[in-house]
């Protein structure tokens, strides 16, 4: 009688990747569902839009480079930097943003470096920055909450307006959109105001910026099963969101009228998003505890530096950017002490 | 967490397994000393007598399991994870099992003096039961002063359960094993460790204890996580102390014993046995009534399967050991040895699942009990960045396969640990073996410079002197002749004379034929490069029976590059020690290039067998 040889171990758990990331995919539900909610059918579209994208691109990417495409799609992360990006978006941005966001992403940030577990840099973020510096003003159009419109665009005026930017005549383009109150604060302050007067504006709601806080806690709803789940280790979100309270809460209490309250700034934006879900890419982060702590508070630092002194109303794409070009050095320094050593 | 599945085994009575009518003994069962048989073709031998044996004094010799005829001393595969044969005793029972004289030590332990039991200790050939087989002599007699033993009763692997039935059915045995370590040691405390998966074992402890007091031990249960019982890591957990890497657990005042060894020690010490059976977990979902079985060293696995009701329908692999660490076997012919602790028989698996990027998610480094990096470790072992990995510690990875088998990409990350472990030695000793040639070979040059120096000053004060001569007796043709011829006749004598040595030296030989120095080496390099492909080739050859779905490119990939750097090591080894010295007799580069063919053949025979090496 033969027996097949392997090598120990010859037993394996049934963890895989692909379940890791469908588990953040479904950990983004809640806060996708609040966002449909409040921002309209356009962030399903876009959605949809990107991971079509998505799919075709890393299909084609990998048959190009010769590599078997099955596993390529089912390890999902083709969809879960699809949904990052097409989450980032604006959700009335034409439908070319995501299509050629999520080519950036999956063609240059993530292949061009050697596909999954070797891009540098977050493909989501790298997708983001190429659009928000291509197109600003696609990307800076944002809806005003939907308990703000007279008029909501139902699902197929929205896809009209996405594909063809005709809007239905009794509506205009100014009148579904609205600063966001991080791009609005920025403005006015430079304009000389003070906090004190901006806080009584449309886009300001009882904690930050009006709306985000519910697509916020939905987020954080998502990170946390997502925590509870092992998907991810706290280390990033707590490092991330506490030094961005830190250094948020230290310029509020030097000067409160030109400095955004510390809370304003967790949940305005995509902090919780980027704290949970962007931050916490394993390619792109630090790999080891001590590693990620200093990785995700650097850019808690450097999401506030863009904030109050940068050009950019939220600095999350370029501060997660900068870190991961930072997280090799980090790693590099940061080794944990061995068994017996 | 790792599933444990010790309830199948344990579901059957321990019982003994028949007596086989042959028995495969091998010689080499433990780490040490090389042991030469004592008996010979045709010798009857009785139970318990010693049949080999190395001078060594780390060693540990080895018994007849029972009594009967030597058949043969001859070559036979072993149960190792290279499938190498090695020198075997084959024993033709006869049926009467009769002991040989026994003279147990018996209570007299307590008045003898340590080395008396170590030496009794090793001459009974007990080895480390817990599956590295180190001998235990040696083990006891540590480098530091010991306060504390640990007796380790984790048994953390999956499937495994013969401590367990061993310390449930000899508990007493067991504490009165531990009165004679602590004594041998001379150490005031003993710590016994046990995972809470084993209750009845823990019992039968508690009871042993109560029975017979012995406020040193303290019996400690540990919660059930692999791989709490890997040494260093059991004396961190129970004592809190951190062995230095590199270090010996007698660095912190610590021995550590395998509980089968602990009961080994007390039957050699109160019954005189030497170390001729063991218990053997049969497990595994291929195999029908899983049970321990008391077994013979050099009794055929198959006999055990038989025992435990033949394998079931679908089998997988024959493993021995645990599923964790243990290594595969190809077939059931083979013996059990002293380090056999588990024959596992798994079922047919569907299929592996594919090995994908590693997205360092950093599962591997939460369960490394080495406080490792995999993931870094992947990285430089699939670069070949060495240093880095030597930095980043490899060599402290004792291949427990946590972060294997918790790996979502399903990457084989131990293949590829112990792979870049074994280039680096490798690797290692080639540098150190060249460093010396290249000393010795400058030496001889140096010396050689120094005698054609010396040889040249003689010649040229002679032809002074000679000169000198000449001109003084230049009137006296027939003398001036004669003295010319004379001189002449003395040069070439001390010439020869100092050549003379030379000529003995293998050294000299090539050069009689100048020519001959380019194709030498050139030939050497080429044969270093096929050796090294066809060493790579075979490789890759089996690396795709291990992983039948892994991609072929890689392991071609491995080859060529093994090859390629073979042959350029070769030949840069070549030209250095043709370039130093261009004017030399080609002898060094000759040697040089047959030294890198031969370290590539050494190597590609080490590889081969440490490939198959399973972490002990």
């Amino acid at each position: 009688m033969h027996f097949q040889s392997a090598m120990s171990p010859h037993t394996r758990s049934a963890a895989h990747t692909g379940t890791l990331m469908k588990n953040v995919l479904y950990a983004l539900v809640p806060g996708v569902l609040i966002s449909t909610e409040l921002f309209g059918w356009g962030v399903l579209i876009n959605l949809a839009i990107a991971c079509v994208t998505a799919i075709v691109a890393e299909a084609v990417v990998m048959k190009l480079r010769r590599r078997p495409v099955a596993p390529a799609l089912l390890d999902y992360s083709a969809l879960v930097t699809a949904c990052l990006l097409a989450l980032s978006l604006p959700p009335i941005a034409p439908w070319w943003i995501p299509v050629i966001g999520v080519l950036s992403a999956i063609l240059v940030a993530k292949h061009l470096y050697g596909g999954l577990g070797h891009n540098p840099f977050n493909p989501a973020m790298v997708g983001y920055v190429v659009l928000l510096i291509s197109f600003p003003r696609e990307l800076s159009q944002w809806p005003a909450p939907g308990d703000m419109l007279t008029h909501t665009l139902s699902v197929t005026e929205t896809v009209r307006f996405l594909f063809t930017g005709i809007l239905p005549e009794t509506v205009r383009l100014d009148g579904i959109t609205m600063a966001t109150a991080l791009d609005y604060t920025k403005t006015q302050l430079r304009l000389g105001d003070d906090l004190a007067t901006l806080a009584s504006h449309d886009s300001y709601g009882w904690l930050g910026a009006r709306g985000w806080e519910w697509v916020s806690l939905g987020y954080l709803l998502g990170g946390l099963w997502l925590l509870y789940k092992r998907v991810i280790s706290w280390h990033i979100p707590v490092a991330f969101l506490g030094s961005l309270l830190l250094v948020a809460s230290l310029f509020a209490l030097i000067d409160s009228t030109y400095f955004s309250p510390p809370l304003f700034h967790l949940a305005s934006g995509g902090v919780i998003l980027a704290a949970f879900f962007i931050a916490t890419d394993p390619v792109t982060a630090s790999t080891s505890p001590v590693g990620r702590l200093i990785y995700a508070a650097g850019i808690g630092v450097l999401v506030y530096v863009i904030r109050a002194w940068g050009g950019y109303p939220d600095g999350i794409a370029f501060a997660v950017l900068i870190m991961n070009l930072a997280a090799p050095t980090i790693d590099h320094f940061y080794q944990p002490r061995t068994f017996g050593h | 967490m790792l599933p444990d599945h010790k309830a199948l085994s344990k579901q059957h009575p321990l019982k003994k397994a028949a007596l086989p009518p042959q028995l495969v003994i091998p010689l080499q069962q433990q780490a040490g000393g090389v042991n030469t048989p004592l008996v010979e073709v045709g010798d009857t031998v009785l139970k318990g007598q010693k049949i080999a044996d190395s001078k060594n004094p780390v060693g540990a010799p080895i018994h007849a399991p029972s009594s009967g005829k030597i058949v043969a001393i001859d070559e036979r595969t072993i149960p190792h994870p290279s499938g190498l044969p090695a020198a075997c005793i084959t024993l033709a029972t006869d049926g009467k099992d009769t002991w040989a004289d026994r003279a147990p030590i018996g209570n007299r332990y307590s008045e003898l003096p340590a080395e008396t039991l170590r030496q009794a200790i090793r001459e009974g050939g007990i080895v480390g039961l817990g599956g590295a087989a180190f001998p235990t002599a040696t083990k006891l007699t540590p480098t530091h002063p010991i306060d504390t033993l640990i007796i380790n009763a984790i048994e953390c692997e999956p499937y495994i359960t013969c401590d367990d039935i061993l310390t449930q059915h000899f508990a007493n045995e067991i504490i009165r094993g531990i009165d004679i370590l602590l004594r041998l040691l001379g150490a005031p405390h003993c710590i016994i460790g046990i995972e809470d998966n084993k209750p009845d074992a823990i019992t039968s402890l508690q009871h042993a204890l109560k029975a017979k007091p012995d406020d040193r031990i303290k019996l400690t249960v540990v919660p059930t996580r692999y791989p709490s019982g890997s040494e260093k890591q059991l004396i961190k957990l129970l004592t809190g102390r951190e062995v230095p890497s590199g270090g010996l657990p007698a660095n912190v005042g610590v021995v550590c014993q395998n509980i089968g060894t602990v009961y080994a020690i007390h039957q050699l010490v109160m019954q005189g046995n030497p170390l001729i059976s063991r218990l053997v977990t049969i497990t595994g979902e291929g195999v029908r009534n899983p049970a321990n079985l008391e077994v013979l060293i050099g009794t055929p696995i198959h006999q055990l399967i038989e025992a435990c009701g033949g394998y079931q329908e679908n089998t997988g692999q024959l493993i021995m050991g645990g599923p964790m660490m243990g290594f595969t076997l190809e077939h059931d012919q083979l013996p059990i040895v002293k380090a056999s602790n588990c024959i596992l028989v798994t079922p047919k698996t569907p299929e592996i699942k594919q090995e994908i990027p590693c997205i360092r998610c950093g599962a591997c480094e939460a369960v490394c009990p080495a406080q490792l990096q995999p993931q870094q470790l992947l990285w430089y072992s699939r670069s070949g960045e060495h240093e880095k990995a030597k930095k980043h510690n490899l060599f402290d990875c004792i291949e427990c396969g946590c972060c294997d088998y918790v790996c979502p990409s399903h990457i084989p990350l131990v293949q590829h640990y112990r792979y870049t472990k074994s280039e680096i030695k490798t690797r290692e000793q080639e540098m150190a073996a060249a460093e010396i040639a290249k000393q010795r070979f400058e030496s001889k040059t140096k010396r050689e410079e120094a005698l054609a120096q010396e040889k040249e000053d003689r010649l040229a004060k002679k032809r002074q002197q000679l000169e000198k001569k000449t001109k003084e007796q230049h009137t006296d043709g027939g003398t001036k002749q004669d003295a010319i011829q004379a001189a002449l006749a003395r040069v070439k004598k001390k010439k020869d004379a100092q050549d003379a040595p030379k000529v003995t030296e293998p050294a000299s030989e090539p050069a009689t034929n100048p020519t001959d120095d380019t194709p030498t080496p050139q030939t050497a390099a080429e044969r270093a490069a096929a050796a090294a492909k066809r060493r790579a080739e075979k490789k890759a050859q089996q690396s795709p029976a291990t992983n039948p779905t892994d991609d072929a490119p890689a392991p071609k990939t491995a080859a060529e590059r093994a090859a390629a750097a073979a042959k350029r090591r070769a030949e840069k080894k070549a030209q250095q020690s043709a370039s130093t010295n261009p004017t030399d007799d080609a002898l060094a580069p000759k040697t040089a290039a047959e030294r890198a063919a031969a370290a590539a053949k050494r190597r590609a025979e080490k590889r081969q067998s440490s490939a198959h090496r399973g972490p002990s």
